[in-house]
């Protein structure tokens, strides 16, 4: 691997008293998809959360050669760190406008991109985010990373609780994304992660377990069961249409 | 008529002084969740900083009375803040060090006020004007009463117009409901927090020259006996609604002084009671946001 854009080193987590991440280690490269991959609940939000610093933490974390790990959320998202939550957290009660203002940090944030990436968006400007569609309140929080020029994305289970034919849409914006920044992805649908990832981190308990190429991980079909549960002759009924990065 | 005319406008102008105290209360709380039981003291401070300038330019013309206002909200806005700067910031998260933190800040403000400017009240002048009274159906209505409502609109919608059309507006709106993903967008929401400590400062101040004109005096103990009726009025309107505070404000003062008159004096009693059926029928006030 190249110079990785995220290294993270013994990073613990804690979530009201609970460790929820233990002594992971791992690098994120600084081009494409790298998926981080886990069963439920083993920590793979809360990594991502520890890495922000929106959680409790310890351990070591650089980003483009910087160590971060000492700083507050704002100053490590302000570093070129975007961030797409679990549960989109778009801000309801604001227009989608309002959203996408909120997020705007750069002098000349990246406006065109995103009405290209998201049309829907740019018609839907004025409508309260909190009446839009699951899928079009993901787009809003792609849109949001997207609009500043961060390094680094960090995309936590963009297509949770989407229709296919949204889900395919979500990839397909994510490929386009990717193609512009490193993205780290945490995601359940094995179909996205073959599609985009090159590369692929596995929690289990909390610690990291494998470290690999996406599509070798994914072709072993013993790994995939132990470690995630699932077998990947499952996943393909459920493909979603493909994506040209 | 000529009583229910007057107890009205009256009930308004008390209403609009209870707005002045609940706006900022509301805004704290919906941003930050800290009960602020020190925002009293930012209406006294400001009281007494008004009738400070006011006693040297001359109180009697509306320069100074306008003046004083001016003061008043400077002085609440930098007490304030300087309040969320140097304790509350330490403390977010813990809600317990919050109250034990304000409710002492109030007991040694009251304690400094006493010792700066004395326990007994100091009666204030104003513009002749403010003193006299207009007939409206009849009824003879204090002059001060309509600077009070309408003082209370243009702060109003002062605020609605700084939350919806700057970006520290836009900032606290969003943190109102989702703090940690304001600070995720790589923003550093505690200046919001100071901005709003200090509006809520201001207007508590602004308040507070304008709570002298209602009463004619100024003492040491005024912000703490609205901050009661404040806090009453936040929660029937709903913690951290600023239209919710609006409403209740106008509600609770009006019934008071209905109660007040028509009842044998059971208006502080009668806002209780609303206060609780509020509480057992809505818990999340008139136009508060539901508990997750």
């Amino acid at each position: 691997m190249s110079e990785p854009i995220l290294s993270v080193r013994s990073l613990s987590a804690k979530i009201a008293a609970q460790q929820v991440v233990e002594n992971v280690s791992f690098d994120v490269a600084a081009t494409w998809v790298t998926a981080l991959l886990g069963r439920n609940g083993v920590g793979k939000t809360s990594t991502i959360k520890g890495i922000l610093g929106l959680i409790e933490r310890r351990g070591e974390v650089h980003f483009n050669g910087t160590r971060i790990d000492k700083q507050r959320t704002h100053r490590i998202v302000q570093r070129g760190i975007g961030y797409v939550p679990e549960d989109r957290e778009i801000f309801s009660k604001l227009t989608v406008s309002e959203n996408l203002r909120l997020a705007e940090r750069d002098a000349n944030p990246r406006r065109e991109l995103v009405a290209e990436l998201f049309p829907d968006l740019t018609a839907r400007a004025a409508q309260l985010a909190g009446t839009l569609s699951g899928g079009q309140q993901q787009m809003v929080s792609l849109a949001r990373a997207l609009l500043n020029n961060n390094k680094l994305l960090l995309v936590d289970e963009p297509t949770k609780g989407l229709a296919p034919i949204v889900v395919s849409e979500v990839a397909a914006a994510l490929a386009e994304a990717a193609s512009i920044v490193p993205v780290l992805l945490v995601e359940q649908n094995l179909q996205v992660v073959r599609r985009l990832a090159t590369d692929v981190i596995v929690i289990a308990g909390g610690r990291v377990v494998h470290i690999g190429n996406a599509t070798e991980f994914l072709d072993d079909q013993e790994m995939v069961k132990n470690f995630l549960g699932v077998s990947t002759n499952k996943t393909a009924s459920s493909s979603p249409p493909a994506v040209t990065p | 008529m000529s009583t229910i005319v007057l107890l009205l406008i009256t009930g308004l102008g008390l209403g609009a002084l209870y707005f002045l105290i609940a706006s900022g209360l509301s805004l704290i709380y919906g941003l930050m969740g800290v009960l602020n039981f020190a925002h009293g003291s930012f209406l006294t401070l400001g009281a007494y900083a008004g009738w400070e300038l006011a006693r040297r330019l001359g109180a009697d013309n509306w320069g100074t009375f306008i003046a004083s206002l001016v003061l008043g909200a400077i002085v609440g806005a930098v007490f304030a803040a300087a309040t969320e700067f140097f304790l509350i910031r330490k403390l977010y998260e813990r809600h317990i060090e919050q109250v034990l933190v304000t409710v002492g800040l109030a007991l040694a403000s009251v304690a400094l006020f006493d010792g700066i400017w004395g326990v007994d009240p100091i009666y204030v002048a104003g513009p002749a004007w403010l003193g006299g009274t207009t007939e409206i159906l009849g009824a003879s209505v204090p002059n001060n009463r309509f600077i009070l409502i309408l003082a209370a609109v243009l702060i109003l919608l002062a605020i609605v117009a700084f939350l919806k059309y700057t970006r520290f507006g836009l900032i606290i709106r969003a943190g109102v409901e989702n703090r940690s993903m304001v600070t995720a967008l790589g923003i550093d929401v505690r200046r919001a927090f100071t901005v709003v400590f200090a509006i809520g400062g201001a207007a508590a101040g602004f308040g507070g020259v304008l709570s002298a004109s209602y009463y004619g005096f100024v003492s040491p103990a005024i912000g703490g006996s609205l901050l009661i009726f404040a806090f009453i009025v936040t929660v029937i309107g709903g913690l951290g609604s600023l239209a919710g505070a609006a409403i209740a404000s106008a509600l609770v003062a009006v019934l008071q002084q209905f109660a007040n008159f028509y009842l044998g004096g059971t208006g502080d009693f009668v806002v209780v009671l609303l206060l609780a059926v509020v509480l057992l029928v809505r818990p999340r006030g008139l136009l508060g946001s539901a508990v997750a």
